[in-house]
């Protein structure tokens, strides 16, 4: 897995997101429409393509893209 | 683990009865047109049916009851179960199945009781219901599931208001020795019973003036201690953690496959949670039946219902595997894998 297949994947949910705005660096609550339903979606597609829970208390504490890599890459089980 | 097998009882028939009253997520002025979109999209709901005031869960019930019994051509007088799941009865004191009972024009040799439990109702109810008549003592035996969500949830309050419909259905079940038997895997974690709760009214808090104060939880999200409070991403997450390892227990036990199964039957809880559900199951669409985009989410009576409205002739014509899974209020949750066999099916009852 690598950041670059993980933002594709962010892209591929959420269709109000061009390609190629989304980076690494960039901050979700600024990126896009910051709601619980789109919550739920990020919820899904990690659960989905990575096997691992994002908790609510999760998302408060990532603020960008890379933080919520770095979580999924901690827990993933390889 | 709580898995079983209970031999001996079959289904006859299922009918259900939704208000006429419908509500469409398009028309819900409290967001913006942007959130009504993604609600239909993502959550799977377009429209729900919403009942009066002054009309209750058992009055939908006993409507729906009263059309099965008739089709069934069922003698009264045999019915000797009846059992009540609702999280919405009729007065605190006394229960609800008692004042069925009557309604119905049920014997007095008829037991009678509630199930307290909403998501969930479905597979328990019927798992008591079959135990109390498995001896063969008890010949006919009523389950009735059913819900007014819409009473309690706030206007207001853009987690609750839209997702859930209003609905009372109706389950025969006759003893029957030659019947396959059901089987189920029943759980229950308490530690999450704070993810969707009404916090007053009860004895834990009783009703005071307080109760009635709306205050503003966060933007869009305004309730009292009165209405219900749903946190949406915890029943989420419990769901993706608990649900495939309940129904694949199951199936371990029972030595059954999914491709034995011809229909897998979910809780309608919403529609993102369902999807990523059945993709972890690899289940095809086409074995997965909603009712969720005209009625809903509506609480225990989602599987019944989704049966009704969606599976209505299969199930009257031949023999058919079903898997039943519902979740979520509790936290309680469970599976059930039973066969049917041409079953009455009344056409859905519009109040």
């Amino acid at each position: 897995m690598n950041i670059e297949e993980f933002i594709k994947n962010i892209e591929a949910e959420f269709d109000d997101l061009k390609p190629g705005i989304l980076k690494p660096e960039s901050v979700f609550r600024e990126s896009f429409e910051w709601n619980s339903i789109n919550a739920l979606i990020l919820i899904a597609m990690v659960k989905t393509e990575y096997d691992v829970t994002l908790s609510a208390d999760d998302l408060i504490k990532s603020k960008s893209v890379k933080d919520i890599y770095s979580l999924i890459e901690n827990r993933v089980s390889i | 683990m709580a898995t079983f097998f209970l031999g001996g009882i079959k289904i006859t028939g299922i009918s259900a009865a939704v208000p006429e009253k419908k509500e469409f997520t398009s028309d819900y002025q409290w967001i913006s047109v942007k959130e009504r979109e993604s609600i239909i999209k993502n959550i799977g709901v377009e429209s729900r049916r919403v009942a009066e005031k002054g009309v209750t869960t058992s009055d939908l019930c006993v409507i729906a009851a009263e059309k099965l019994l008739n089709d069934l051509n069922w003698n009264r007088n045999e019915v000797e179960v009846l059992i009540f799941v609702s999280q919405s009865r009729d007065y605190l004191v006394p229960t609800t199945a008692c004042i069925v009972q009557d309604r119905l024009g049920l014997p007095h040799s008829c037991m009678a009781l509630d199930i307290a439990l909403g998501c969930s109702g479905y597979v328990y109810g019927l798992s008591v219901i079959a135990s109390l008549m498995q001896s063969g003592a008890i010949k006919k035996g009523l389950l009735l599931v059913g819900d007014i969500s819409t009473l309690t949830t706030n206007y207001r309050d853009k987690s609750t208001y839209p997702l859930f419909g209003d609905v009372g259905t109706a389950t025969a079940l006759e003893y029957n020795r030659e019947a396959t038997a059901m089987r189920f895997n029943l759980q229950t974690d308490g530690s999450g019973y704070k993810s969707l709760i009404i916090q007053d009214g009860g004895a834990r808090n009783v009703m005071s003036r307080k109760s009635f104060n709306v205050k503003k939880i966060s933007p869009g999200i305004y309730r009292s201690r009165l209405h219900l409070e749903l946190d949406g991403i915890e029943v989420f997450n419990f769901t993706l953690r608990e649900v495939a390892p309940n129904i694949k227990a199951l199936l371990k036990e029972t030595g059954k496959s999914l491709g034995e199964i011809d229909y897998v039957v979910f809780h309608q809880a919403n529609r993102l949670i369902n999807e990523t559900l059945r993709k972890m199951l690899r289940l095809d669409p086409a074995k997965v039946p909603y009712s969720i985009k005209e009625f809903g989410n509506t609480s225990g009576a989602s599987v019944p219902l989704t049966m009704v409205v969606s599976l209505n002739e299969t199930l009257q014509n031949g023999n058919t595997r079903l898997l039943l899974s519902a979740f979520g209020v509790g936290l309680s949750w469970g599976s059930a894998i039973l066969e049917t066999n041409n079953l009455c099916m009344p056409a859905l009852i519009e109040v």
